[in-house]
């Protein structure tokens, strides 16, 4: 949205698109991954973009409820990635007025703090509830969401930049 | 008149507002589940919840595996066949002789007049994946409480256990692995009988053994087995082996490192060892029986 940047102009979202990518993004992350700190975390990574993008339709509700399944799924303590992702909707909420202003770079600075910051919310839960400290490595994860950013940001667009019926004597 | 704004204006609570409710929310719901377990219902119903995506995400993976495996040339599998056959009859000849070690023993135990072992049923499992936590050492097994697995059962693999059924839901269940931090298990040293607790040392891979006296007849080389004194897991399974052990006069215990025999990372199927040995009752607590005496005199104090 850089003011010297030409901008399509999109659709209004689909709830449809929402929800399929949620499902997407958990169905990526209930995969078998070998190495689960080096992971990247694709609910949260979806969640940041959706709250970023439409945060009148992509709420902290949304993401509570979206931790507590995440929670469950994965079989850690209930309520960990329920309150990281709360965490991260309430700042990427926040930020989102700013974020689209940057370049695809810029963006990605914030998404990588955003989501380093979650994952050390959950870090402190767990540290707090007893469990022994997993490495550094646990910070790469977040990295490696963020590399996907622009793939995400652009894939999870797509939908809208299509129009609904197609008229070929009107400009959108 | 009160003043309202149009509906169009109206945003709903304060992101703030917001924030502090579900962080509560789940401050609150960490604090149950984490100290009291008392969210065990939310769990289940949300696991079941989760379930079918997790089955949908396996799909790629068994997938893949049954192409590789149509392809598997025939040569690899005739090799395998026989590797197989050859070790079938090594185990047959070693089960005949443990089965007759084993009749023998019972005869034994039944002269001495020694309560006999219960055979325990055992159920094989696939293990399907490495639970999702980096902060804890797990693995999903594809057996659930409707195939009748039950948590607290002990899971063996080929060589020797791997860990403890922690937790069962409808169709998966997970097991924390020996290595993870909050388990421990009741171990003895084959050697001497020496008992200690090995308790698990979280992402070095290894088993530690606290609490062992600084000369205590322990040393590298040694196998530890399971005792059966919890009366969990079945004694004599082995556990680990035993690779270091430190001994530092400043302290009033040894460092004893031990390492799983089983292939605690390594195995893809699992043995879930259910119904536990017939056991006599749990002695009543010092506490309920103060308690009950305290009732008895009371009585017979109103009586009398």
């Amino acid at each position: 949205m850089a003011a010297d940047r030409p901008q399509a102009i999109l659709q209004p979202v689909r709830t449809g698109t929402i929800v399929g990518s949620f499902g997407g993004a958990l169905l990526l992350n209930f995969l078998p991954w070998p190495n689960l700190a080096l992971a990247p975390d694709f609910v949260a990574l979806t969640l940041a973009f959706w709250c970023v993008r439409q945060p009148r339709v992509v709420g902290l509700a949304a993401a509570w409820g979206l931790g507590l399944l995440v929670d469950a799924g994965n079989g850690v303590l209930l309520g960990q990635h329920a309150l990281a992702y709360s965490v991260l909707a309430f700042f990427a909420i926040a930020l989102s007025r700013r974020i689209l202003w940057f370049e695809t770079w810029g963006q990605m600075l914030h998404v990588l703090l955003l989501l380093e910051g979650a994952q050390l919310v959950a870090l402190a839960v767990r540290m707090a509830a007893g469990a022994e400290f997993p490495g550094w490595s646990l910070l790469v994860g977040p990295l490696a969401a963020t590399l996907l950013w622009p793939v995400v940001a652009w894939l999870l667009l797509i939908p809208q930049r299509r129009p609904f019926d197609i008229d070929i004597n009107r400009p959108i | 008149m009160e003043h309202t704004p149009p509906p169009f204006f109206l945003r709903g609570p304060a992101p703030l507002v917001g924030l502090a409710f579900f962080a509560s929310l789940s401050l609150t719901l960490l604090v149950l589940d984490a100290r009291f377990g008392y969210a065990e219902s939310i769990r289940s119903v949300l696991a079941l919840a989760a379930y079918p995506i997790q089955q949908l995400a396996r799909l790629p993976v068994a997938l893949a595996e049954g192409v590789a495996g149509y392809f598997g040339s025939q040569a690899q599998l005739r090799e395998e066949n026989a590797e197989l056959r050859a070790r079938l009859l090594a185990s047959a000849q070693g089960a005949q002789r443990f089965e007759s070690a084993a009749a023998e023993a019972s005869h034994l135990r039944r002269l001495i007049g020694a309560a006999e072992r219960i055979e325990r049923k055992s159920m094989p499992a696939e293990i399907l994946y490495s639970g999702r936590d980096p902060y804890s050492r797990k693995v999903i097994l594809d057996r659930g409480t409707q195939h009748g697995v039950h948590a607290g059962s002990p899971v063996v693999d080929e060589v020797g256990v791997i860990g403890q059924l922690t937790r069962a839901h409808a169709f998966v269940s997970e097991v924390t692995l020996l290595t993870d931090k909050d388990l421990a298990i009741p171990v003895q040293v084959l050697r001497n009988g020496l008992r200690a607790i090995a308790f698990g040392g979280g992402t070095s891979g290894m088993l530690e053994l606290r609490y062992m006296a600084a000369n205590a007849d322990i040393d590298s080389g040694d196998r530890l087995v399971t005792s059966g004194l919890d009366g969990t897991y079945p004694p004599g399974l082995p556990v680990a082996i035993v690779v270091r052990v430190e001994r530092d006069a400043a302290y009033s215990f040894a460092r004893v490192v031990a390492q799983p025999s089983a292939g605690i990372e390594r195995g893809r199927y699992a043995l879930v060892l259910s119904g536990a040995a017939l056991l006599p009752p749990y002695p009543e607590t010092a506490q309920g029986k103060n308690a009950k005496l305290r009732r008895a005199k009371r009585k017979s104090a109103d009586g009398g």
